[in-house]
């Protein structure tokens, strides 16, 4: 009983978010409303009992990828409005839905053919955490490692990409510095 | 009242489709990316919901993953953003299409 009504409200708010994300014209109003639906669906793995996912999508996502976007669009002019690309909304709504169709048919297949096994059955008498740590520690550990190695590279890429000219303060430099860095920008092809 | 796998599945497939809704008809870069976040959490459900109704491991295992491919993602895309917005002073997708395909 208050599983279905922690899983009607929470669907609920959840699609009311991310509606908002995908229609405001306000960058802002979807920065915030995609963090509050993250949030939203955390709570989906709390109520399947996967805690320790749920736990990671909160820290990874509204703290990791939240303050990334937020201080991404400190770069950008997020004060205008943004616009729209004004294509036939019944092709794109009927697309949409086709393609989410397909992909849940895609994933939900093999258990209409009655043919999936548990190739990792949960353990008992392990809690959520533990049990993920000798899976993902035995079975999964070269896509783990492979994952360390993906991420330190995204970091590097990150910090090369977004770090150049960033050793320089335009708060602390002179007006007549700022003209001259900006004369020497022009110059070169970043 | 029960809520079943069928439940998870639908709710996925209608994320799923709010997603793909906002990365057809979004121009703005930076709020394309957030559509694609959307998608890869509607796949995440469906994972985490399919692991939970047959006592499988591997759907959690692999929901893992995409959040590790989610953040690397964005570290670089906004890296690749950055870049280009301090070039070109705009982030529209129209402006983008120098290659004329």
């Amino acid at each position: 009983m208050f599983e279905a009504i922690a899983f009607y409200l929470f669907a609920f708010l959840t699609i009311t978010m991310f509606v908002i994300t995908v229609t405001t014209s306000q960058a802002l109003y979807a920065l915030s409303a995609l963090a509050a639906g993250m949030i939203f669906i955390s709570a989906f793995f709390f109520i399947l009992g996967a805690d320790f996912l749920g736990v990671v999508q909160i820290i990874v996502y509204t703290g990791a990828v939240m303050a990334l976007y937020a201080f991404g669009m400190m770069f950008f002019d997020t004060t205008r409005e943004v616009k729209e690309k004004q294509g036939n909304k019944f092709i794109i709504t009927g697309l949409s839905a086709l393609a989410a169709v397909l992909v849940v048919v895609i994933v939900a297949a093999p258990m209409f053919a009655d043919n999936i096994r548990a190739l990792y059955p949960v353990i008992e008498g392990a809690g959520n955490t533990q049990t993920i740590g000798m899976v993902l520690f035995t079975k999964y550990l070269v896509p783990f490692e492979l994952a360390a190695v993906m991420l330190l590279v995204a970091m590097v890429a990150g910090i090369v990409l977004a770090g150049k000219k960033m050793d320089l303060s335009l708060t602390l430099m002179s007006a007549t510095e700022i003209d001259e860095m900006n004369q020497n920008m022009n110059k070169k092809v970043l | 009242m029960e809520i079943g796998l069928n439940h998870y599945l639908v709710l996925s497939t209608i994320l799923f489709a709010i997603g793909l809704v906002g990365v057809m008809r979004r121009k703005n870069l930076l709020l394309l990316f957030f559509a694609t976040e959307i998608l890869l959490n509607a796949v995440n459900i469906a994972f985490a919901a399919i692991s939970h109704y047959y006592g499988d491991l591997t759907g959690q295992m692999f929901a893992f993953f995409i959040i590790a491919i989610a953040a690397s993602e964005v570290a670089v895309g906004l890296g690749l953003l950055i870049v280009w917005y301090k070039r070109y002073g705009s982030i529209d997708l129209d402006q983008i299409s120098t290659m004329k395909g």
